[in-house]
């Protein structure tokens, strides 16, 4: 017998799946973030406010992982203390602009028709403005705080999320079940709340996770700027701002927060996306 | 340049040994799956001749294409193909290696796909896409190529091939499609045409006329391997045929020998499963469920005129503002007990008009009765209390179910407009089941992984579960195997006659439409071209639209190969 190609080893190999290496790590930060955000003693090696000008400004050492600050401050706990409200500030936008997009992308959807068309124009003028300038909006009339931050962040990604939502809703809206259902003598109330909206609304899981590191990013970008939380609080970028007067002396005053965060913003898209392949994987 | 001048074969066809193009014996194919090894091919031996077609004939899952595909070294990666001999041209294929496989395909071996939207790059017009083929075996220069493309167009029948050369796909209709991707696969003139399943998305004028091209080129020499699952378009073309099922092949002969007289019992099923008018009141499968098993009284009986549509138009409006009428003028009425077949080609307004008597479209004018009441004219919320008294089945049950439900939950969904007892419900869905022929083992598991057929009885069982008067089925069998299609015809038949429920039949199969329709109704262009009993329209076809319709239909009559 002649064979096209080597002739099937006896023993079956087991083909290895390749393992999710990035979501195991990703699992381990965000334990280790909820350990910070709850109980962040366990975690912090020193009292994050206790001030010792003796050690002011002194680079990594294995008495501070990441050095102190002008005020001899443990930075490594300040960044652990920080956890708290810097998740909070994450969770709360990405939860203020998710459900603001989800009352505009369901109105633009569903709503009667001029209503739908106002409310998606509306979207599409919001959608223009950068997110940035519609957060400095909301601070130069509401003033600089946290709360402030997670309203300024949320209404700007809302517009985005609310144009998928959008898109969402139409697809299911227009599928056959729907037409099924309608066929069936089901109402437009029934259809809505037993169709379209759990259809259109399961990926939004897996967007809610990946806004979460957005907005930790941006809700930084403004404390940085000095428009959100102000230091003493150690939230991750009001310590980047006020480490910003000591860079050429103490980089990592900069570089450890801001490593941070990109850490953290990495591990909330690591996690999106996986549940966004699992999601996708369970409609198929 | 013609077929003939080039796949002269060396040796004289006088001869009484016809020289062998490919020899396949006793070929397997196996795939790795998860480092295991799964047979899907066993043992498939053929000879093919000059100027004949062998073809493969089988169901889903038979085992056809991946035959095909490893007769011209596309099985795949993980794919392992055996044989005691390939040979292609008296050339060892197994020993071929990749380098090699490339010249010989396009060159020696044309292929063409079922799916010419899918196969043809949608951003290259199509003269880019078939001078490629001649471009991967270095055919003549630039200017050459492009004459040599609007040549090919022509041959395969593209009316202005130098204008439809220029089109992308999405700009072309789907028969125009399919012979430029026939056009690319002969480019090169191969002396070999391996066809998979090549007319199954086609209407059937167009189907005629690509089968029409098929034969040309048997006759200018060609061998073509043909591989469908349609017996009708196998008779018309094979002169061998191989039937396979579950990667076997059951049975080979010539095709007088295999469609006359086939010795296998699967065969017979499979010849007696293809619906025509002979086989009106005759069951299709063998597993027809018998009336008198059905629970009767499952469904409102009613009598007289159940829907009417007078002079329904409905008009869609194209980007460029013009509108055009989707549905011109289409009168009917539906009897209790009765099944209307609605018969057309895409694009010819049928599946707008089921749309328009189940009321989910908006007419511009005329208007649907149903059970002798307003319909079409009602508000949506008003209409709701008719709706169960009719229902639907779509062509793709899959995407008509609720992708996060399982059957247990659409059925009981199904049932929420009548006012039952939890207890009530529970056993009503069980009868439902019962009367499509389903067990409850069913019902927790959820519609991706039930097969076509198990999914079509869902639907159907959806359907009757309002007890509707009316059953509107829109290609309900059109994506089914022919053995499963013979089955719930079979079952359609049973549940009228045990129920008095009426049909609205829409296909474009005339077979199918002519097995199980009353009075037929044939539409072209949004109009009622013909409109009769399905033996008048057959025979005394008096439209010329008709005419070529039922000229089209691929005959297949078993017995007149016994002759």
């Amino acid at each position: 017998m002649t064979t096209l190609q080597a002739p099937p080893i006896a023993a079956p190999r087991p083909r290895a799946r390749p393992r999710p290496w990035g979501l195991y790590v990703a699992g381990l930060l965000a334990l280790l973030l909820a350990i910070a955000a709850i109980v962040p003693q366990l975690l912090a090696t020193h009292d994050p406010f206790a001030l010792d000008y003796a050690r002011a400004l002194q680079g990594p050492s294995i008495r501070h992982w990441f050095g102190t600050d002008e005020s001899g401050r443990d930075l490594y706990s300040r960044v652990i203390y920080g956890a708290r409200e810097s998740l909070l500030i994450g969770l709360g936008a990405a939860a203020v602009g998710i459900l603001l997009a989800l009352v505009l992308g369901s109105l633009a959807a569903l709503a009667i028709r001029p209503a739908a068309v106002v409310v998606d124009r509306f979207v599409e003028v919001m959608f223009t403005f950068p997110a940035l300038l519609l957060a400095l909006l909301l601070i130069a009339i509401a003033g600089p705080s946290a709360v402030t931050e997670i309203f300024a962040v949320g209404l700007g990604t809302a517009p985005g999320y609310a144009r998928m939502i959008r898109g969402q809703i139409l697809a299911a809206k227009n599928s056959s079940y729907v037409e099924a259902a309608t066929a069936l003598g089901h109402s437009r109330t029934r259809i809505v709340f037993s169709h379209i909206l759990p259809n259109a609304l399961r990926p939004l899981i897996a967007v809610f996770a990946l806004s979460v590191g957005q907005s930790i990013v941006w809700a930084s970008s403004l404390s940085f700027l000095g428009l959100g939380v102000a230091p003493p609080s150690s939230e991750w970028g009001a310590l980047l701002d006020a480490g910003r007067g000591y860079i050429t002396q103490a980089g990592w005053l900069e570089v450890v927060p801001g490593l941070v965060i990109v850490a953290v913003a990495l591990t909330a898209t690591t996690i999106g996306r996986h549940l966004q392949s699992y999601l996708e994987k369970g409609e198929k | 340049m013609t077929i003939s001048e080039t796949t002269t074969d060396p040796v004289d066809l006088g001869l009484d040994w016809p020289a062998t193009r490919l020899g396949v014996e006793n070929l397997s194919v196996s795939f790795d799956v998860d480092g295991r090894q799964r047979e899907v091919v066993t043992g498939v031996s053929f000879e093919l001749t000059p100027g004949s077609c062998v073809a493969i004939v089988g169901e889903s899952g038979s085992g056809k294409s991946v035959t095909a595909r490893a007769l011209v070294g596309l099985a795949g990666r993980n794919a392992t193909v055996t044989a005691d001999r390939l040979e292609l041209h008296h050339e060892d294929a197994l020993a071929f290696t990749s380098r090699q496989w490339r010249k010989v395909r396009g060159r020696d071996v044309g292929f063409i796909l079922q799916d010419a939207l899918v196969s043809l790059d949608p951003l290259r017009p199509v003269r880019a896409e078939i001078a490629e083929a001649l471009r991967l075996h270095d055919w003549g220069n630039r200017r050459e190529r492009a004459a040599r493309v609007l040549d090919l167009l022509t041959r395969v029948g593209v009316p202005l091939a130098r204008e439809r050369a220029r089109s992308r796909p999405d700009q072309l209709s789907g028969g125009l499609r399919q012979r430029a991707l026939i056009a690319s696969a002969i480019a090169l003139d191969p002396d070999i045409v391996i066809a998979d399943e090549p007319t199954t998305a086609l209407d059937v004028t167009v189907q005629a006329q690509v089968l029409g091209e098929l034969e040309k080129m048997k006759d200018r020499g060609a061998s073509i391997i043909l591989i469908s699952h349609d017996l009708s378009v196998v008779a018309q073309l094979a002169d061998h045929i191989l039937v396979m099922r579950g990667g076997r092949v059951l049975e080979q002969g010539t095709a007088a020998e295999v469609l006359a007289a086939p010795r296998d019992d699967y065969t017979r099923a499979l010849i007696a499963a293809v619906p025509s008018e002979h086989t009106r009141g005759r069951s299709l499968s063998s597993t027809a469920p018998a009336p008198d098993s059905i629970a009767l009284g499952s469904v409102a009986r009613t009598s007289g005129t159940v829907l009417e549509a007078h002079d329904l138009v409905k008009r869609f409006r194209a980007p460029d503002g013009s509108s055009t009428r989707a549905v011109d003028g289409v009168s009917f009425s539906l009897a209790a007990g009765e099944t209307l077949g609605l018969v057309g080609e895409s694009g010819s307004g049928k599946s707008t008009t089921a749309r328009l008597a189940l009321g989910l479209e908006k007419l511009d004018a005329g208007s649907v009765r149903l059970l002798g009441s307003a319909w079409s004219t009602l508000p949506e919320w008003r209409r709701r209390r008719l709706r169960p008294s009719i229902s639907a089945v779509y062509q793709d049950p899959l995407s008509s179910f609720d992708p996060r439900w399982n059957v247990e939950r659409i059925l009981l969904d199904a049932l929420r407009g009548q006012r039952l007892s939890p207890t009530a419900r529970r056993s009503r869905v069980r009868e439902l089941l019962e009367l499509v022929g389903l067990t409850p083992e069913v019902l927790p598991r959820f519609p991706l992984k039930l097969s076509g057929g198990q999914r079509q009885r869902v639907a159907i069982a959806r359907a009757l579960a309002p007890r509707p008067s009316v059953l509107v089925l829109d290609e309900a069998v059109s994506a089914l195997d022919v053995t499963i299609q013979a089955q719930i015809l079979d079952l359609l038949v049973a549940l009228q006659k045990a129920s008095g429920v009426s049909y609205l039949f829409i296909s474009h199969d005339l077979g199918v439409i002519s097995h199980l329709s009353d009075r037929v109704l044939v539409m072209k262009d949004g109009r009622v071209v013909e409109e009769g009993a399905p033996d008048e329209i057959f025979r005394r076809p008096q439209h010329p639209y008709t005419r070529e319709l039922i000229a089209s239909i691929p005959v297949f009559d078993p017995g007149a190969f016994a002759a």
